[in-house]
C-alpha cells in the first residue's frame, strides 16, 4: 500500500524536527529513510505509524487520510530499534498479541504463529522468553509479531541499530529477501549509507529535518543533487575545486591534458583497492585505485603523479571553493 | 535520533560483570561478618522469641494464643493488614503511576511527602491521626475508639512501601512496549492490562506483603486512636504490650511467636513471587 507525506512540520518544543516533507512512498517498495543522526527520519517513521502527531500535513496510507488515525487502527508494524519485546510473554505470545486482541479463533492463531515463526526462523525458540534470546533473535521475533497481523505497511526505526557488525549483516540479506518473499510496503530508517544502498529499492535522504534528496540507490549515487547528498552516499575527495568520488580520479606519471600535479604522501593496501594520499598544491586528496594500477605506477611516498576526474566522472563545485 | 548504542536489553551475552575476576578481601571475611551480624541482630532475637513463645509446649502456646482478649486481637490484626495492604496496592500503585507518568506543579514535593510516613516517629503520627480524626475532628469524621480508626493509621503508616516498590520498576518500564502494543492494535486499558501491569505484578505484591507485615506489627499509630478497647480495637502488638507489663512474658511471647509465623510465611510466599517473577524476567 502506497504511503504519501504531504507537507508534514513537526517541532518538539521550539527545535523543528521535520519543515514541511513530502515523500511519496511506492506501494510494495523496500525504501530507506536515510540521514545523519537528528535529521529527523526517525521522527517522520513516528508520524507515518501515528506515535507521534504532525504539527501540519497530511499522512495517507492506500489513499486515505490517516493523519488523525490513532497508531492502533492504522493498520501498520512498527519495529523499534531495541525490539520492545514483550518481557512477560514468550515468543509465542509475543507474536501471537495482535492476533489475540482481534479475538481470533485459537486454532488460526497458532497456525498463523506457526508460519511465522518458521519464517523467522525461531520455531525451537517458540517457548522462550525474550530475555533469553540473543538481540538478533529478539529483533526477529519483534519482526514476526509485526507482520502477524498482515499491516498495510512496515515501519522499521533502526532495526539493526543495536545489533553486532556480523549480525547486522546478516539481518539485512535477511529482510531483503524476507521483503521479496512477503511484499509489503516496507520504510526502515537507518543512518549507515552502505545498509540503504544494500536493502532498499528506493532511498529518501533527510537532514536538517528536510528532504535533501530521494531516489533509487544507483541514481542519488551517480546523480546527487548537492555536496551533501554526495558525501553522505559515498566517499568524496576535492580536486581542482571540485568534489569527485575517489575512484573517478585517474592516476598518471606522465602530466596529461587537465591533470594537475600532486605528491604522494602514503599509499595504503586494502586488498583489491589501493588508497592513495596525495597533495596536490596546498589541498590534501586521495584516489581509490586497483591493486593492479598500483602496482604498475610503482607509488613511493615522495613520487610526483598528475591527477585528473575519469571523463564520466560525476562532479559537483565544493561547497567552501 | 539514535545512533547504535548497546543497550542492556542489546548487550552481547558475555561474561557477567559479576563473575569477572576481583581482588578479594580475605576469604570469605565479608560473609563471616554479614553472618556474624545477622545473627546478633536478627536471629538470635528472633530464635529467644520463639523459644520463649514454645517453651511451655503446642498446649500451652496454643491456649495463649487463643485467649478470648489475645484471639480477638490477632484476628483484629490480620483482617486490618490485609484489607490496608489490599487498598494500598490498588493506592499506592496509582501514586506511583501519577509520579512517574503525569506532569505536575509541585511534583517533587509530593514525591518527598511520600516518605513522611517513614520519617515520622509512628507515635507522632498517632497524635497527627488523632487531632485529624479524634472526637474533636476539625473534619467532623470521628474515628475514635473505632476499627476504621485502626485501619486509617496502617493505611498511614504503610503506603510508602506501595509507592516506593512500585515506582523504580515503573521507571524502568520499557515504553516502547506500549507503543508495539498500540500499533498492534490495542487501546490503551487492554496495553495496561495486558503489558503493563503484569510487569509491575512481582512489585505490586512486593510491596502489599511489606506493607502487611509492617502492619501486623504496628503499635505507636494505632494506640492513640484506636483507644485499645480489648475485643473492638485493641490490636496484636499492643495485646503484646499488656501482657508484658502485667508480667505474663509466657503468653506474650506465644502472641508475638504467632505474628512471627505469620509474617515469615508472607515473606517466604513473597520470595516464591518474585523467583517466578524472575524467570520470565
Amino acid at each position: 500500500m502506497a504511503i504519501e507525506v504531504r507537507g508534514v512540520s513537526k517541532s518538539f518544543g521550539r527545535t523543528p524536527v521535520l519543515k514541511d516533507v513530502s515523500v511519496d512512498i511506492v506501494s510494495g517498495s523496500l525504501t530507506a529513510l536515510l540521514g545523519p543522526s537528528g535529521g529527523g527520519k526517525s521522527t517522520l517513521l513516528r508520524v507515518i505509524a501515528g506515535l507521534e502527531v504532525p504539527d501540519a500535513g497530511n499522512v495517507l496510507i492506500s489513499g486515505v487520510d490517516a493523519t488523525r488515525l490513532s497508531p492502533q487502527r492504522r493498520n501498520v508494524g512498527f519495529v523499534f530499534q531495541h525490539y520492545a519485546a514483550f518481557k512477560h510473554l514468550s515468543v509465542r505470545r509475543n507474536v501471537a498479541f495482535g492476533l489475540e486482541i482481534r479475538k481470533r479463533p485459537k486454532a488460526e492463531i497458532r497456525a498463523r504463529v506457526d508460519e511465522l515463526l518458521q519464517l523467522v526462523h525461531l520455531e525451537q525458540f517458540a517457548d522462550r522468553y525474550p530475555a533469553q534470546l540473543s538481540g538478533g533473535q529478539r529483533q526477529r521475533m519483534a519482526l514476526a509479531r509485526a507482520l502477524a497481523v498482515e499491516p498495510q505497511v512496515l515501519l522499521l526505526d533502526e532495526p539493526f541499530g543495536a545489533l553486532d557488525a556480523q549480525v547486522r549483516k546478516e539481518l539485512r540479506t535477511w529482510l531483503r529477501r524476507l521483503h521479496d518473499e512477503v511484499h509489503v510496503t516496507t520504510v526502515f530508517v537507518t543512518h549507515d549509507q552502505e545498509e540503504a544502498m544494500d536493502v532498499a529499492d528506493e532511498i529518501v535522504v533527510l537532514a536538517d529535518g528536510e528532504v535533501k534528496q530521494a531516489g533509487r540507490p544507483q541514481d542519488l549515487y551517480d546523480n546527487p543533487a548537492s555536496p551533501f547528498v554526495m558525501s553522505f552516499l559515498g566517499p568524496v575527495t576535492e580536486l581542482g575545486g571540485r568534489l569527485v568520488r575517489p575512484h573517478d580520479i585517474d592516476v598518471t606519471a606522465e602530466s596529461v591534458e587537465g591533470s594537475t600535479a600532486a605528491v604522494v604522501n602514503r599509499v595504503v593496501h586494502l586488498g583489491f583497492e589501493v588508497r592513495v594520499e596525495l597533495t596536490a598544491g596546498d589541498r590534501d586528496v586521495w584516489a581509490q585505485i586497483t591493486r593492479g594500477a598500483a602496482g604498475r605506477l610503482g607509488l613511493q611516498p615522495g613520487d610526483t603523479v598528475h591527477l585528473r576526474p575519469v571523463p564520466a566522472a560525476k562532479s559537483l563545485a565544493a561547497a567552501d571553493a | 535520533m539514535s545512533t547504535p548504542v548497546l543497550t542492556q536489553a542489546g548487550a552481547p551475552t558475555g561474561v557477567p560483570a559479576s563473575a569477572r575476576r576481583r581482588p578479594r578481601v580475605g576469604p570469605g571475611l565479608g560473609l563471616g561478618l554479614a553472618v556474624l551480624y545477622l545473627s546478633l541482630i536478627v536471629l538470635f532475637p528472633l530464635t529467644v522469641v520463639a523459644w520463649k513463645g514454645v517453651e511451655g509446649g503446642a498446649g500451652a502456646f496454643w491456649s495463649a494464643v487463643t485467649t478470648p482478649d489475645s484471639w480477638a486481637a490477632l484476628k483484629l490484626t490480620l483482617g486490618a493488614s490485609a484489607l490496608v495492604a489490599v487498598i494500598n496496592v490498588v493506592m499506592g500503585t496509582l501514586i506511583a503511576w501519577v509520579l512517574v507518568r503525569d506532569r505536575f506543579p509541585g511534583k517533587a514535593l509530593v514525591d518527598t511527602l511520600i516518605d513522611l510516613p517513614f520519617a515520622l516517629p509512628t507515635i507522632v503520627a498517632g497524635l497527627v491521626l488523632l487531632v485529624l480524626y479524634g472526637v474533636k475532628s476539625p473534619l467532623h469524621l470521628n474515628l475514635a475508639y473505632t476499627r476504621a480508626g485502626v485501619v486509617i493509621a496502617l493505611l498511614f503508616v504503610t503506603l510508602p512501601f506501595v509507592v516506593r516498590t512500585v515506582q523504580p520498576v515503573l521507571q524502568e518500564l520499557d515504553r516502547d512496549m506500549e507503543q508495539a502494543a498500540f500499533s498492534l492494535g490495542a487501546g490503551p486499558w487492554l496495553t495496561f492490562r495486558r503489558i503493563i501491569l503484569p510487569n509491575l505484578v512481582p512489585a505490586m505484591v512486593s510491596g502489599a506483603g511489606l506493607a502487611f507485615t509492617r502492619a501486623i506489627a504496628e503499635f505507636g499509630s494505632t494506640v492513640l486512636l484506636s483507644g485499645n478497647l480489648p475485643f473492638k480495637t485493641q490490636v496484636a502488638a499492643v495485646n503484646i504490650f499488656g501482657r508484658i507489663e502485667s508480667d505474663d512474658t509466657a503468653s506474650a511471647a506465644a502472641v508475638s511467636t504467632a505474628l512471627l509465623i505469620v509474617a515469615f510465611a508472607v515473606l517466604i510466599g513473597l520470595d516464591l513471587v518474585q523467583r517466578w517473577g524472575s524467570r520470565r524476567g
